[in-house]
């Protein structure tokens, strides 16, 4: 086993049998801290998975798969359901992979400080290492089945969060309202699964193997099987990512998750959507791909620009962060739409982009409510007099999510715009023109949400506000905003890696 | 036509497990007679049931034994099979008398009597999976059920019990007899009872258009489709489920139904027309899944809720044989039956580790009671919860039920590598349906009571043995599922 295939398990086995540890030990503090440390080695085996990738690089590139692990693990499991422990890591997955970790870290040190309303702070770290087990499995999974089965360990877990710590307060009202929204959450997100699952076994049935570097290309499928196939997973990933209109999940599982709930759900859970979209759906089946193509992007358009208006008339806080994500992740799906390679590499970028800066935004937003107990716009107004540092944090995020060149939210929206327009014909140009206008939307209610919240007279709630920063929140903070600084101004640490696969991967679409 | 010897050579080997198993019930008779100790009964029953899980299991090990031979047809044969179905019944009796120790402390039940019934039933089941003729087959699952008639009814002094018991009696009474009617039919058709020997013979395109047939494999599938309760045939089951006591209601779901199952597979594998049988099939078990889901969303008392689950439950377990029409091949014909199986065993598995953490979790003897009064249990026994969502969870076919989740999953491949894509989705939907349910129990065994004060329970040591182990083996199948697949494929 060498190096890589070490890291490649440690990344999954640090947080699982991190989670363990954190259940059998009883003290509250000591447990939270064991999570924390198991998260935090997790993201040193993360970010390591990227050296000696030069050398897998070579030796892959001798197969013909247009997926080229930098390092691969391939075990059988169940052979009788074709279930094999493969599993790998590429320039695709690896800036996936890190955020995945790095987020998590930051939730769990996040609940060394703060444990959201009083529950047991033990069981929410050992939840998002299970969460966090899920995610990483699913962006490393090279087998159908293991990508399903890793897809599906979040969602309980996920639903636990929203409902176990989630919401304002204990009164039955807000109670009924975060069941609401996780069971919405739990019931939405299965059925995009079970889809996903039918999908799979198409295609295994069909293929006789569910190994993702061999079926990638799709040359071992007939159309019609690629295009029912395309179909089952496209609506499973639509579910998750989401796309409109399959989105009404979204906003009240975000709405009513705790803070750290909400930075994983925006920051890596959605991915997992859009990395399927890349990685399964076109990848399995291009034909069916290149077929659904101008459906997709006139959907990921349409959630841009739906996503856009409702954000322009939300009241509350946290929720119009929540259907920002509608927006943002249609430019994810459109740059995906195109199939070209500028498209894909806007889709990635905008993925790792959207993580850093909506986690970023979520914590901030946690911050706010759980200083003034309130999130609607209207009592939150003058924040910039009491409260400058968070009031300057926010909207240094607002700018970021707005896309303003410089920061890490540009480059994914105009890339998949410019994506959209070399994709050419009146279709795509149309598009292109249409998320465009999405994207001037984009900057109006941000710059409406500065608006209402940093200027004008403090309201009472915001008057009360002391203006210093816990030290916690500080750490939480400062690695996003510097990744939403590093990644805007030099966007080659996710596409450097990210080309030579993306360029496998269209290789194989025409 | 050769001579053929009147004396048959009879392997008792192969009998070995049917003669522990009604050993075993007779000896509990006596015991109760001669000893009459309650722990002396018990005591006998448990290590009756494991001596039979022991026996099947070995006598399984060796090669395919058969006997009762008329040339190559053959009554009685004891192979991979019919040794998994008796080693599981046998377990499931010894998961149930674990089960039923509050019931029986708490006086209200004659303890002789239980284990006996509990032990014939058991016999049943054992020599179920042996069956090689109809006859065989139907006393089997008659033997199989006739105990639960008196064990459903066998509280003193309880209606509901008593109501139970006539409902269940008349409706499985009128199974069995719709059952035996297709069965002198199809005699009448083909002149053979031999399951396989029927099969050869149904092959025949002359006899299969005959309208006699038709109305011969449709009784005797609908009279087992009885046992299973599959819709249209399932209202007895959440009135009989819920008027049980908790352990017998927990046998019912479990070794009753995968004995319905097990006839069911037999006589669709080795007797009937897959081309008549698949498609009747496929609805019925598409409707059953509906149905029993469905309805299970509003139910507020628990065993109803159980019930109806396990009715929606069968409908999975079927699914793969509605594939049937639709398999080209008898390689993909072998895998739907093994699918069925399959699901069928981490199934009975995981109802078992659930109707044991409601047992635990209720007062000594009560039955399952209503939903809320399970509120925040979990949260009063974190163990015995965590045991019973986790059950919950699997059998909704989620991580961490890893167990459900493989079941799930092999029902979904089985009907996709057959073909039957439709069903595939309608199984799909379902699961989610299924889960807002399961969700919405396990949900409740973690939220706060607030301001009502439960009743003081505390877990009985054999109900918790018996839910750590149910829930032990459902995580090493659900780790290492292949175990699983490849005892349901022998």
């Amino acid at each position: 086993m060498s190096v890589g295939d070490f890291l490649l398990v440690a990344v999954l086995a640090v947080p699982a049998l991190g989670a363990l540890a954190v259940a059998a030990i009883p003290r509250d503090r000591a447990a939270r801290l064991v999570g924390t440390l198991a998260a935090a080695l997790t993201l040193v085996a993360a970010v390591a998975l990227v050296a000696g990738r030069d050398q897998g690089w070579t030796t892959y590139a001798a197969t013909a798969s247009a997926v080229r692990p930098w390092h691969s693990i391939d075990l059988p499991w169940v052979p009788g359901l074709d279930l094999r422990f493969h599993l790998g890591v590429d320039g695709i997955s690896w800036p996936l992979v890190v955020l995945t970790a790095l987020l998590t870290l930051l939730c769990c040190g996040y609940s060394l400080w703060r444990v959201p309303g009083g529950g047991d702070g033990r069981a929410l770290v050992a939840l998002l290492l299970v969460v966090e087990v899920g995610i990483l499995g699913t962006f490393l999974a090279l087998d159908l089945v293991l990508f399903f089965l890793f897809f599906e360990v979040v969602l309980l877990p996920m639903y636990a969060i929203i409902v176990g710590w989630g919401g304002d307060g204990t009164d039955p009202a807000s109670l009924d309202a975060r069941r609401r929204a996780g069971r919405k959450f739990a019931l939405y997100t299965l059925f995009g699964s079970v889809l996903l699952l039918v999908g799979v076994y198409v295609v295994v049935a069909a293929a006789g193997t569910a190994d993702i570097m061999v079926l990638t290309g799709g040359s071992e499928l007939s159309r019609t099987t690629q295009l029912a196939a395309f179909t089952l997973l496209a609506f499973a990933f639509a579910v998750k990512s989401p796309l409109w209109p399959l989105h009404s999940w979204l906003p009240d599982a975000h709405t009513q998750a705790p803070t750290v709930g909400s930075v994983l759900l925006a920051g890596v859970l959605l991915k997992m959507g859009t990395y399927g979209l890349i990685r399964v759906a076109v990848g399995v089946a291009p034909e069916g791909a290149r077929w659904a193509a101008p459906v997709l992007g006139v959907l990921a358009v349409a959630a841009i620009l739906v996503g856009s208006l409702v954000c322009l008339a939300q009241t509350e806080l946290k929720r119009l962060i929540a259907y920002s994500s509608v927006g943002h992740m249609g430019f994810v799906l459109l740059g995906v739409a195109t199939l070209t390679a500028t498209g894909i590499q806007a889709a990635l970028i905008g993925n790792v982009a959207h993580g850093v800066i909506t986690g970023l935004l979520f914590f901030l937003a946690g911050a706010i409510k759980d200083r003034t107990h309130t999130g609607a716009l209207s009592e939150l107004s003058g924040l910039r007099e009491t409260a400058p540092r968070l009031s300057g944090l926010l909207a240094f995020a607002a700018v970021a999510s707005l896309g303003l060149p410089g920061l890490a939210g540009f480059w994914g929206e105009a890339f998949a715009v410019v994506a959209a327009v070399e994709a050419g014909g009146a279709l795509w140009t149309t598009l292109a023109v249409l998320a465009a206008i999405g994207g001037a939307l984009t900057a109006a209610y941000l710059l409406r949400l500065l608006r209402r919240v940093t200027h004008g007279q403090p309201t009472p709630a915001v008057a009360a506000l002391s203006p210093g920063l816990a030290g916690a929140e500080l750490v939480a903070w400062t690695p996003l905003v510097l990744l939403a600084l590093a990644v805007g101004l030099a966007p080659t640490l996710v596409l450097g890696v990210a080309e030579a696969p993306v360029e496998a991967l269209v290789g194989v679409l025409r | 036509m050769s001579e053929q010897s009147l004396v048959q050579a009879v392997d008792h080997l192969a009998l070995l497990p049917a003669y522990l198993a009604a050993g075993t019930a007779v000896l509990v008779l006596l015991v109760d007679l001669v000893l009459a100790r309650p722990v002396a009964t018990v005591v006998t029953a448990t290590s009756g049931a494991v001596a039979t899980a022991v026996g099947a299991a070995a006598v399984g090990s060796g090669a395919q034994r058969r006997t009762f031979c008329v040339g190559s047809d053959c009554s009685y044969v004891f192979g991979g099979r019919a040794a998994l179905v008796a080693a599981l019944v046998a377990l499931l009796v010894l998961g149930v008398l674990a089960l039923s120790g509050p019931l029986l402390r708490a006086g209200n039940t004659p303890v002789g009597e239980f284990c006996f019934l509990l032990t014939c039933s058991m016999t049943g089941g054992v020599v179920l999976g042996a069956a090689g003729d109809l006859i065989t087959l139907i006393v089997a699952v008659e033997v199989l059920t006739l105990p639960l008639y008196v064990l459903v009814g066998l509280r003193r002094g309880s209606l509901a019990s008593a109501e139970a018991a006539v409902t269940f009696f008349v409706v499985s009474v009128v199974a069995t007899a719709l059952t035996l009617l297709g069965a002198a039919l199809l005699y009448a058709v083909t002149g053979g009872l031999h399951l396989e020997r029927l099969g050869t013979l149904l092959a025949d395109e002359a006899l299969l258009d005959l309208p006699l047939t038709t109305v011969a494999v449709t009784l005797v599938v609908a009279g087992l489709a009885f046992k299973v309760a599959a819709v249209p045939f399932h209202a007895w089951a959440p009135a009989t489920y819920d008027g049980a006591p908790l352990p017998v209601a927990a046998y019912l779901s479990t070794a009753s139904k995968l004995g319905g199952v097990i006839a069911l597979l037999a006589v669709v594998q080795h007797a009937l027309p897959p081309e008549v049988t698949g498609p009747v099939l496929a609805l019925v078990a598409a409707l059953t899944m509906t149905v029993g889901n469905l309805v299970a969303l509003r139910q507020r008392r628990t065993v109803r809720l159980l019930a109806w689950s396990s009715v929606a439950q069968a409908g999975y377990i079927l699914a793969p044989l509605g594939a049937l029409a639709l398999a080209a091949d008898a390689d993909a014909r072998t895998a739907a039956f093994a699918a069925a199986l399959a699901y069928a065993v981490f199934f009975v598995l995981l109802e078992l580790a659930a109707f044991a953490g409601v047992v635990a979790l209720r007062p000594a003897g009560a039955d399952g009671g209503r939903l809320d009064e399970l509120r925040g249990a979990a949260r009063r026994h974190p163990w015995v919860g965590a045991g019973l969502a986790f059950a919950l969870i699997g059998l909704a076919g989620l991580p961490p039920g890893l167990a459900g989740l493989f079941a799930k999953v092999t029902v979904v491949r089985s009907l996709l590598g057959g073909g039957a894509g439709w069903l595939a989705l309608v199984v799909a939907v379902n699961a989610v349906i299924g889960l807002a349910y399961y969700l919405r129990f396990a949900a409740l065994l973690y939220s706060s009571t607030g301001d009502v004060t439960p009743p003081v329970v505390r877990p009985a040591r054999a109900v918790a043995v018996a839910l750590a182990v149910a829930t032990v083996v459902a995580l090493v199948v659900g780790f290492a599922p292949q175990i699983v697949l490849d005892l349901a494929a022998s």
